[in-house]
């Protein structure tokens, strides 16, 4: 067997806090051959940036140690090197591309400049290098590469960006390209348009690819080999195949079942006299027009999924029907009222039917409250709702509610996981007692396993409770289970709105059709199925 | 870029004329100026002569449309004492301290920017705690103070340096030091925290993935974007070094214009006290006007 490209051994990566020794990695080993894609698959805590980070040398030293191990590129320990010989590695031999490139661009500097350091950092002269430039943005993608070459990050769009990063890191044509969550924050069709990009690129110059991800749609799309991390550990690795077919370790046969879109769809609902009706909502910031005329309804105990990729006017619409932001025109008719004519003092009654569930639990929680705090927050605002000498008592129910305990009371938020923070915006929310929760993305920044456990809380809450929910999400899979409508927006406008099964099963509009070729599944044979159809009208 | 630069006139220029208004209100409402303007063992006489002569029983909107005109012909008066225009009294003394702040903010720039970068580089290192040290000091120790040790030792003890006055490249010496204590304390501790921000962002690790060395990441990755905060402080720092050092001017004996305001008021020369009032406005407003270009040079994002 030939010496691969990459070895890890025994790598083990501590940090030193004041908490004591914390292992983010222990003793992981792996190995990844040229023209290879090794994916590394994990949620968050299992080390899996932790370990590329030490190949990148990105370890911030201290807190960071590594205790153990070797990182052999051609044989070569990384982290035996000189610091000059080390410094000719990154750019050169490895390249890194990241998860939110607008962050990771520097806003100052024009990305013709950036892409072009990359060449001159390794002492490629300036003519040469601004040639390589032209042609990198363009081979990636980039409209008008002489145009763009003068343009800064922000003028680009996010898929844009991450094209430009690549290109940035393909500069000076590295044997391996690491790239950490490179699609996480793109669109559903961007992610796709990128993962094909770099599989293309990959056949061009022979690279390999070690591929970070939490998505085991990402890894069915575009890598040879999987391994799995847990909490610092790799607990399981084989071909992208194996792993999804046969999975041995626990911790995988969990993430797999996980994965969003796999049970069963709601049955289409009888139809019933709607608790909202929403006709012609519209909404323009300047020139732009947010919301070009949306109407639906939504029944009690019903859930209505929004789907759409950013700038559709999903967030927007959620803002407008809980009168965060004044829409232009339209009707929100709610019990027989319009919800965009009531006076201040009838809204104020009203708050209390109408709750939201953030993206970021980690934001919408005060950090400075305790949980019994934030949750009895609501009732001294509307004081007629419970006395204050039941209060505590039901915080400790609604706690049981969304899968806490009554000692969490006298928590703060950072002292919880993300899934359990949104956990207490969701008890919080249920407080008032609402009639209807608007969910704005209130599942996508948690991990999968996470998500499937959330999601099902909110879809016993209206089973038990019956109340109605609108659920915003840029992903598709995601509201399948859960939804009993879907609505599909994009720029503004309504695509297509129909019944779960309906949209998912015989998607009538093309976008649909088309948002449902790009989200990713994660059987490697079903992708493999997903991405021939892609291709063939090519 | 030109409109932004536009538009940024524009509004100083609003400002500017706020500025008038208040400082001609001022010096009318806060009492009879005759009473004001004269000693005041002046007979009754004398004032209503004085009256005519500057045409104060006009009324008050005829007076300030004169007040306008004159002011922007140039003409803002008499000295009293000097018996020369108040303006030229006024610009000669601003030109010293106009150089007096150019040269101290320049080196306080260079050496703040330089220490704070690289304190903020290697955090909590011995060479980040001994900057810090120093800074804080300097941030907090009185101008009058530093100045009196200053003179004492340099000039008194060692007799190295003249106590005050101009005349030599010596006479610049200790107020240039003392002045410099203070903004150069503050602006380090501003540089080394949004510098360490800086050095922590995502950019610096993208630059640090493409194999970049220390000393650009330093001072071409981070230094740029740190600057937006650093200039806002520079700015308040060389602000009130053009008001007049007042203090450091009077104890140097150096002929500023903060050194011109004090005498100028002790000495009941009104007209000069005005025109000082207008022609250091007038610099803050232009300096303001330069920090907010330096901030659309340094960042594309506000320039659209």
């Amino acid at each position: 067997m030939a010496e691969p490209l990459l070895d890890v051994r025994n790598l083990s990566v501590e940090f030193h806090t004041l908490a004591g020794i914390v292992p983010a990695v222990r003793n992981i080993s792996y190995r990844l051959d040229r023209g290879e894609t090794l994916a590394i698959l994990g949620e968050s805590g299992s080390g899996k940036s932790v370990s590329s980070s030490a190949i990148m040398n990105l370890v911030d030293m201290p807190p960071g140690r590594i205790a153990s191990g070797e990182i052999l590129l051609d044989g070569k320990d990384l982290l035996k090197m000189t610091p000059a010989e080390r410094l000719e590695v990154n750019g050169r031999k490895i390249a890194m591309i990241f998860q939110d490139p607008l962050s990771h661009l520097n806003p100052v500097y024009t990305v013709g400049w950036q892409i072009r350091e990359a060449m001159t950092a390794h002492g490629t002269p300036r003519g040469e290098a601004e040639a390589e430039t032209l042609r990198l943005l363009g081979r990636v993608g980039i409209p008008e590469p002489e145009r763009a070459m003068g343009k800064y990050p922000h003028e680009f769009s996010g898929g844009q960006r991450q094209r430009v990063m690549i290109a940035m890191a393909l500069a000076l044509r590295p044997d391996l390209l690491i790239a950490d969550e490179p699609t996480t924050a793109l669109d559903v069709t961007v992610q796709a348009e990128v993962l094909a990009l770099l599989k293309e690129l990959q056949r061009e110059t022979g690279m390999a690819i070690l591929i970070i991800t939490h998505d085991l749609g990402v890894v069915a799309e575009i890598a040879d080999r999987v391994v799995v991390m847990e909490k610092g550990v790799l607990v399981e690795s084989g071909t992208v195949r194996e792993i999804y077919h046969a999975p041995k370790h626990a911790y995988t046969r969990k993430l797999i079942a996980a994965a969003p879109g796999k049970g069963d769809m709601h049955p289409p609902l009888a139809r019933r006299e709607p608790l909202l009706t929403v006709r012609d909502v519209r909404k323009r910031y300047g020139a732009f027009e947010a919301l070009k005329g949306v109407s639906f309804d939504l029944a009690a105990g019903e859930t209505l999924a929004i789907v759409g990729e950013s700038g559709s006017g999903k967030s927007t619409l959620a803002r407008v029907l809980l009168r965060l932001d004044e829409p232009d025109s339209g009707v929100a008719e709610w019990k027989g009222r319009d919800l965009f004519t009531l006076s201040p003092a009838e809204l104020f009654r009203l708050r209390r039917d109408l709750q939201m569930v953030f993206q970021d639990p980690t934001q919408s929680l005060n950090p400075r409250m305790t949980v019994y705090q934030l949750i009895s927050e609501a009732w001294v605002i509307h004081p007629d709702i419970l006395p204050k000498s039941k209060w505590r008592a039901r915080v400790a129910e609604l706690l049981a509610q969304v899968g806490l305990s009554a000692e969490h009371m006298s928590r703060y938020p950072h002292q919880f996981s993300g899934g359990q923070r949104q956990r207490i915006a969701i008890a919080r929310a249920l407080a008032l007692e609402p009639k209807l929760i608007v969910c704005d993305e209130a599942v996508s920044a948690l991990d999968v396993s996470v998500q499937a456990q959330v999601i099902a809380l909110l879809d016993g809450l209206r089973r038990d409770l019956g109340i109605s929910f609108i659920f915003i999400a840029h992903d598709l899979p995601v509201v399948r289970d859960f939804a009993d409508q879907v609505m599909v927006m994009r720029r503004g406008e309504v695509v297509e709105l129909g019944d779960v099964r309906q949209v998912f099963d015989a998607p009538r509009e093309a976008y649909t059709q088309a948002l449902l070729a790009a989200s990713l599944d994660p059987d490697p044979e079903v992708q493999a199925a997903h991405r021939a159809r892609r291709l063939e009208p090519a | 870029m030109l409109r932004f630069i536009r538009q940024r006139s524009l509004s100083s220029l609003i400002s500017l004329i706020g500025l008038l208004v208040l400082v001609f209100f001022l010096s009318r409402l806060t009492g009879d100026p005759a009473a004001l303007f004269l000693p005041v063992e002046a007979s009754a006489e004398l004032k209503q002569q004085f009256r005519e002569l500057h045409g104060l029983n006009d009324p008050i909107m005829v007076q300030f449309g004169r007040y306008v005109g004159n002011v922007l012909t140039g003409d803002l008066g008499e000295s009293l004492r000097k018996a020369r225009p108040a303006l030229d009294v006024v610009l000669e003394a601003f030109t010293w301290t106009l150089w007096l702040a150019v040269i101290t903010m320049t080196l306080v720039a260079v050496a703040a920017i330089v220490v704070g970068a690289l304190a903020a580089f290697r955090s909590g290192g011995f060479f980040d705690r001994f900057a810090s040290t120093v800074s804080l000091v300097g941030a907090s120790v009185p101008d009058f103070w530093v100045a009196i040790v200053a003179i004492v030792v340099f000039s008194v003890h060692l007799a190295w340096l003249p106590t005050s006055g101009t005349g030599s490249l010596a006479h610049w010496i200790l107020p240039v030091a003392v002045l410099f204590v203070r903004p150069f304390g503050i602006i380090v501790q501003v540089v080394r925290g949004s510098m360490i921000g800086a050095l922590s962002s995502a950019y610096v690790k993208t630059a640090r993935a493409k194999g970049v060395k220390a000393g650009p990441i330093i001072f071409v990755h981070a230094l740029r974007n740190a600057m937006l905060p650093v200039i806002t402080v520079m700015g308040d720092q060389a602000a009130s070094l053009l008001n007049g050092a007042v203090i450091v001017e009077t104890i140097f004996g150096f002929p500023g214009v903060g050194k011109l305001m004090i005498d100028s008021i002790l000495q009941r020369d009104f007209n000069v006290v005005l025109a000082a009032i207008l022609v250091t406005a007038l610099a803050i407003f232009l300096m303001n006007l330069l920090i907010d270009l330096a901030y659309a040079l340094l960042d594309p994002r506000i320039r659209h």
